[in-house]
């Protein structure tokens, strides 16, 4: 292949295949034609997924990073098409999701003349990404690009953009690609210090009620094994976070369930309880530790965290630890003695079959005559045996499918946790699709969301993307009616909800739809959508009024979690 | 508590940066009193000196994100009384021949010097802490301060340990 005098924009693609890039997702437009050209040569190599909107595009390179472990890319034209990128980027900083995106600008002469479709994307995208730059030479293109791909998989993963000139990407220049793995001012990869690691062993091998919680830092670490392997010598009780779903398998028996907000009654409840709280790749994001003044404050703290500035910026740890989860949990697994906490894992029990009695076992078999989203997610689970992709939107749907959903595999449950971005859950799930093929994508959302992102549906037509798509509908914005009803007198400001027919949307775009809103109905529609070869929506008419518990009502602390609206603090 | 802090951060020298550095401080709402910056011992680092009244606790979190900043090579706080610091004033006064004696008592008294002279206006430059620069601005008050400008802070800390050992022990080659 010649190397010598290539355009900017060949060399974008080029690095790009060095990377091994196999997919991108993106929307042509002026100040990015070049590099589109150049694409138009290497459509054999390179699967270029048109969406229908810039924000579409960020999302399933998010979801295909998230269910991949790659790094997702994405294509955008200056001025609008850069700026509807921006509420991807900074959910795909809060979560901590690997993305390349490659935006084209006005020729450099017109940098700050207010050009047509000039924007200061460098400036703008600045708080919302790891790190960005503006290339104006043809030449500096694979060293950006090298660079990009590196900052943006290292470390704590994140997003990453590169603003290129129009005179860029038509300048000449011969080609030479190094891969980056160093750069002076970042150290993605701190050194295991193995003196605070033996004052952390210290600790848990004294504790008599000591408890795991684990994040996403355990995925994006690989260390799925190195947890199980720590988990069953020191015989530690384990919960998750939300973006922890799917590290640590939810049939294992030391999982005792899910953390936060709307999670399971026990790891909230003893959280409380416990002697010592051992988090690892997490960041006690507040939706998890509720009031912080009166969270796990009986319990010394280890906390395991990549990024040094996680550590004692929310909760004091007794032990900080600035490393790769991997490394941490092999050398703790080595050095912590063996261990079982049957007393201490049974009263989680306990406390678990509480919930089941009082909420569980109503929800994934309601008495009521109208659905309830828990009893979909439950069937979704059982049948899938928490195997599939699930994809999920913001709200109440995602709380009930983060609840329900039984994630045995990482990489399998793919939310925007810390933004919580409505209309993520569609863009996403086809992302993720095509980032593992082979599994099943399921997205679940809700009426809400389904409709800020709807267009993508015009992306599975085009690429018969698979993916099935259940929407919840109870045709109310349901978690901030939720919040209205118990916060703001009833007062639904705005959060009713009057929506199209989705199944005629659906088979304008060419997918099969099915609605159901009677129980009879229920196991037949999802079982065809679950068979489908194709994309499939089924809408799920359910309960108008249903609230989303337990819940720790903001301002409480994770011990005064509420299990039903009926109950006042019980703890 | 609140008090002074004196932040010292090392960096590359790319576009954006300061950008990147002030959002952290925005973010949290919070003011920066002064801030400086300039090549240091090391050819292609700069430093910059940030001056800010918070308390210690927000003060290592900012560190700790600032830090995490692609770019920048190390970031330190140090209260005022662990750094060496000084900033610059100058003073533009009309030129009055009459006063010379007087003049010579105040800036023999506020260690300063004339810059620059014509018939119409005098310079004068002044180096020391906020209050010094503030004291000599008083006392020209009589004799009609035309401009005054002053630089933000510079500081050097106090503890031994340089950059360089920093980076070394980090295994960043230089």
């Amino acid at each position: 292949m010649n190397n010598l005098n290539i355009s900017g924009s060949e060399a974008v693609i080029r690095s790009l295949l060095l990377e091994d890039v196999t997919t991108i997702f993106g929307y042509p437009g002026g100040a990015i034609m070049p590099i589109y050209d150049a694409l138009y040569d290497y459509k054999d190599k390179v699967n270029h997924i048109l969406v229908r909107h810039e924000q579409g595009a960020i999302h399933a390179a998010q979801g295909f990073a998230r269910a991949s472990g790659k790094t997702g890319v994405v294509f955008a034209t200056s001025g609008p098409g850069a700026t509807n990128l921006i509420t991807g980027l900074a959910d795909a900083l809060i979560d901590s999701t690997p993305v390349v995106c490659i935006t084209g600008q006005v020729a450099s002469h017109l940098l700050g003349t207010d050009a047509f479709q000039e924007t200061d994307v460098i400036g703008i995208s600045m708080p919302v990404t790891k790190w960005n730059v503006q290339v104006t030479r043809a030449e500096e293109i694979p060293a950006a690009i090298a660079k990009a791909f590196f900052i943006a998989s290292t470390g704590r993963p994140g997003p990453v953009l590169i603003d290129i000139t129009k005179d860029a990407q038509f300048g000449k220049m011969d080609f030479e690609y190094e891969k980056c793995n160093s750069i002076r001012s970042y150290y993605p990869n701190p050194l295991l210090n193995q003196d605070l690691v033996k004052d952390a062993i210290q600790l848990i091998n004294t504790a008599k009620k000591p408890y795991l919680l684990v994040g996403q830092g355990i995925i994006l670490s690989e260390a799925e094994n190195e947890l199980i392997q720590f988990v069953e010598k020191s015989g530690i009780p384990v919960a998750s976070t939300l973006l922890g779903l799917g590290a640590f398998p939810a049939n294992h028996k030391n999982y005792v369930g899910y953390l936060g907000m709307h999670g399971n009654y026990a790891p909230n409840v003893l959280t409380n309880e416990c002697d010592l709280l051992i988090a690892v790749g997490m960041r006690f994001d507040d939706r998890v530790t509720g009031d912080v003044s009166r969270y796990a404050k009986q319990a010394k703290v280890i906390h395991i965290d990549i990024d040094k500035a996680e550590l004692n910026k929310i909760i004091h740890a007794d032990v900080a630890i600035q490393a790769d989860a991997k490394d941490a949990l092999r050398s703790m697994t080595d050095l912590v003695e063996a261990k079982t906490h049957d007393e201490w894992i049974n009263e989680f029990r306990k406390l678990e079959q509480e919930e089941i009695n009082e909420v569980i076992a109503d929800a994934i078999a309601p008495k009521s005559e109208e659905l309830r989203m828990a009893e979909v997610v439950h069937f979704i689970s059982e049948t899938t045996k928490g195997d599939a992709i699930v994809v999920t939107d913001v709200g109440q749907h995602q709380m009930i499918t983060s609840r329900y959903y039984k994630y045995q595999k990482s990489k399998t449950n793919i939310t925007s946790g810390g933004l919580g971005t409505m209309g993520f859950a569609l863009p996403a799930a086809i992302g993720a699709k095509l980032g593992a093929p082979e599994k099943e994508v399921i997205a679940i959302i809700g009426d809400g969301g389904f409709q800020m992102t709807i267009q993508e549906l015009g992306t599975i037509l085009q690429f018969k993307v698979p993916v099935k798509i259940i929407i919840l509908n109870n045709n109310f914005l349901g978690m901030v009616r939720q919040w209205q009803q118990l916060f703001f007198e009833k007062r639904y400001s705005f959060t009713d909800i009057k929506n199209p027919n989705f199944i005629k949307i659906a088979e304008g775009y060419g997918i099969k739809g099915l609605a159901v809103s009677q129980r009879d109905e229920l196991s037949g529609g999802l079982n065809q959508l679950l068979d489908s070869k194709e994309s499939f929506l089924l809408e799920v008419v359910v309960e108008q009024e249903e609230n989303v518990f337990p819940m720790v009502p903001t301002g409480a602390s994770v011990s005064e979690i509420l299990l039903t609206e009926n109950h006042g603090t019980n703890v | 508590m609140e008090q002074t802090y004196n932040i010292s951060l090392f960096t590359e020298n790319s576009i954006g940066i300061l950008n990147r550095i002030t959002i952290i401080f925005t973010r949290r709402h919070l003011n920066i009193e002064s801030i400086t910056a300039s090549e240091c011992e090391i050819q292609g680092v700069f430093r910059y000196t940030i001056v800010l009244n918070t308390t210690e606790e927000q003060v290592i979190k900012v560190v700790n994100q600032i830090e995490k900043q692609v770019d920048v090579l190390k970031a330190f706080y140090h209260t005022d009384s662990d750094v060496v610091y000084q900033e610059m004033a100058l003073y533009k006064i009309p030129t009055n021949l009459n006063n010379g004696e007087e003049m010579e008592q105040i800036l023999r008294q506020h260690q300063a010097r004339i810059l620059s002279l014509s018939p119409e206006f005098t310079t004068i430059e002044k180096t020391g802490r906020p209050e010094e620069i503030k004291g000599l601005f008083d006392a020209l008050t009589n004799f009609g301060v035309l401009e005054f400008a002053k630089s933000g802070r510079v500081a050097i800390s106090k503890p031994m340990k340089t950059l360089e050992d920093y980076l070394k022990d980090m295994s960043v080659e230089m």
